[in-house]
């Protein structure tokens, strides 16, 4: 499998603290690599690093790289909305915008200049049908977003991420707000997501990652501990610490 | 103990309802007569007003014209200026301009009128003669950019207010979907501010409406159906400017302007009212 993004010496500073210490890890295409590690480790932070969403932080420092596609994303002359467009991400908490489903699906299209209403129509089926939710919501497509449930709002999130056809879908905690149905039906598509895009998915929940990724990485204390195969991870950790977390004694 | 804290304070809020209520009666009473005699087509359309005349003339269409375009006037020249500068400074502007930027609006708002009628009359009434080579400066176009300069604090400061509650997440979403931030702004950030934005439109037609000082004091005040270099005079200055010598139906046909003007604003509240109620719906 090769890899998509290649993050070395990775460091963040929020002012004067260092949420990240000299990150290096890889994330293989078309797979799911997890983030795990106890509430403040820099999960989040080191996430947000991959698609540039900190730099609307004021204060945030960065040293090291991350490549994707063999070019340093913090070096000169990279356009962050043309990253941006090619790593997505979607949030914790669903934050459909206030307008109906189908402008929702068609606003990343129409941002980058698809006007053809025939040319929206089947982005925005394709990206529902993606989504797992196309059933639900074919005939709400007029009607606001924010009268969905939480669970279909963010299905709709995933599948308003996945419109504009990015490579990399960057998920943090996107189920940690939602009930058990809702969750296992987001993992089993996440599950499909991963025929066609790479995805990274931020997690509190173990059995998730145990579940769903094809890598797990372990952070901790804005270090990276630990990063392989989840399988391998979750039976003989190399780490003392992971072992710790994995197994409940901390976090 | 209760039961006197709650009554004291009903009785002070009802003092503001028995305002209301005493000043809509009293216009009511004072207005009618005038209307009554004169008939209602009569006074609202017609085009002349000489209450001095041989043959009096009673009829307020200037005044009804002149306040309307001088209002939208205002409001052209001052939502568009008053909104870019409202997303400018929640959205774009580094916080010592909005620090600076800020300062100055609040100072704008609490500029006396007479203080803004008086700048008119010496700086912008002059420049307009020149400018434009008319014989007189005081006219429409005074009365539009000066009313516009007074209408901006209030539409910046409410659609600014609205912009800064919009959620911060409807933003990142739009940013990490590769749309720039000035796109996000514009196609998130403000359709969600927009009844906020309605809000402080709203409020600037009441605040031009209802000004009389400054609009007396560039507008020549001459009672012309409005054209924009002509001295105009609109429905608060006209009962402002000839209030103190009026007698009978004249006096009479003051009142009935007041009650327009009156209704005009009220409209207005409506206005508001119906936005701000559907506002949780937008
Ligand atoms: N905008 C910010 N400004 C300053 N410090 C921040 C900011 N965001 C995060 N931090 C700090 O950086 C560290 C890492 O935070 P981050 O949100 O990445 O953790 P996380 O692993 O995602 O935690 P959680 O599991 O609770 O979401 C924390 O100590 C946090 O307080
Ligand atoms: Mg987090």
């Amino acid at each position: 499998m090769s890899e998509i993004i290649k993050v070395k010496d990775l460091c963040l500073w929020y002012g004067s603290s260092q949420a990240l210490k000299n990150i290096s890890m890889d994330i293989p295409e078309r797979s799911i690599t997890a983030f795990i590690g106890p509430s403040g480790c820099g999960k989040s932070t080191f996430l947000k690093t991959l698609n540039r969403m900190n730099d609307l932080i004021p204060d945030v420092k960065i040293t090291g790289e991350v490549k994707y596609d063999g070019r340093n994303i913090y070096g000169p002359g990279v356009d962050v909305n043309d990253l941006r467009r090619e790593i997505g991400m979607v949030f914790q908490k669903p934050n459909p915008f206030p307008m109906s489903v189908y402008d929702n699906v068609a606003y990343g299209p129409r941002t980058h200049g698809i006007r053809s209403k025939a040319k929206l129509d089947e982005i925005v089926e394709k990206s529902l049908k993606n989504a797992a939710i196309w059933d639900e919501l074919k005939d709400r497509l007029k009607k606001s977003a924010l009268g969905l449930s939480g669970g279909q709002q963010q299905r709709l999130c995933i599948a308003r991420s996945i419109a504009v056809k990015p490579e990399v879908v960057l998920l943090d905690e996107p189920t940690s707000a939602l009930d058990p149905i809702s969750t296992a039906k987001i993992e089993e598509l996440i599950d499909e997501l991963k025929r066609e895009f790479t995805i990274v998915i931020v997690t509190h929940n173990m059995q998730q990652a145990a579940r769903c990724a094809d890598v797990t990485a372990f952070f901790y204390l804005g270090n990276l501990i630990e990063v392989g195969q989840t399988m391998q991870m979750f039976s003989t950790p190399n780490d003392r610490r992971t072992q710790d977390y994995i197994t409940g004694r901390f976090g | 103990m209760e039961n006197i804290v709650h009554g004291v304070f009903l009785f002070l809020g009802l003092i503001t309802v028995a305002f209301v209520l005493l000043i809509t009666v009293y216009l009511i009473i004072a207005g009618m007569p005038a209307i009554g005699e004169l008939g209602l087509f009569n006074f609202l359309f017609g085009k002349s007003w000489g209450p001095t005349y041989a043959v009096p003339e009673f009829g307020i269409l200037p005044f009804i014209l002149s306040s309307v375009y001088g209002t939208a006037g205002a409001l052209l020249l001052g939502v568009p200026v008053g909104f870019f500068t409202a997303v400018y400074l929640a959205k774009l502007a580094p916080p010592k301009v909005k620090a600076l930027v800020g300062a100055a609006v609040s100072l704008l708002a609490g500029i006396p009128s007479v203080v803004y009628g008086l700048v008119g009359m010496l700086v912008l009434v002059p420049a307009i003669r020149s400018i434009f080579n008319v014989p007189d400066g005081a006219s429409l176009l005074a009365a539009i950019i000066v009313l516009s300069v007074m209408v901006l604090p209030s539409i910046i400061n409410v659609s600014m207010t609205a912009l800064e509650a919009v959620p911060k997440e409807y933003e990142d979403a739009s940013l990490s979907l590769g749309a720039s931030p000035i796109e996000t702004y514009m196609r998130v950030t403000v359709p969600a501010a927009k009844s906020g934005i309605a809000t402080a439109v709203v409020l600037g037609v009441g605040r031009a409406l209802g000004e009389a000082m400054a609009v007396m004091m560039v507008s020549g005040n001459a009672p012309n159906m409005p054209s924009l270099f002509e001295s105009v005079r609109f429905l608060t200055t006209a009962v402002a400017s000839e209030m103190s010598y009026s007698s009978g139906l004249h006096r009479q046909a003051l009142f009935s302007i007041a009650l327009v003007l009156f209704l005009f604003i009220m409209l207005i509240n409506a206005a508001l009212n119906f936005i701000l109620k559907h506002r949780k719906e937008g």
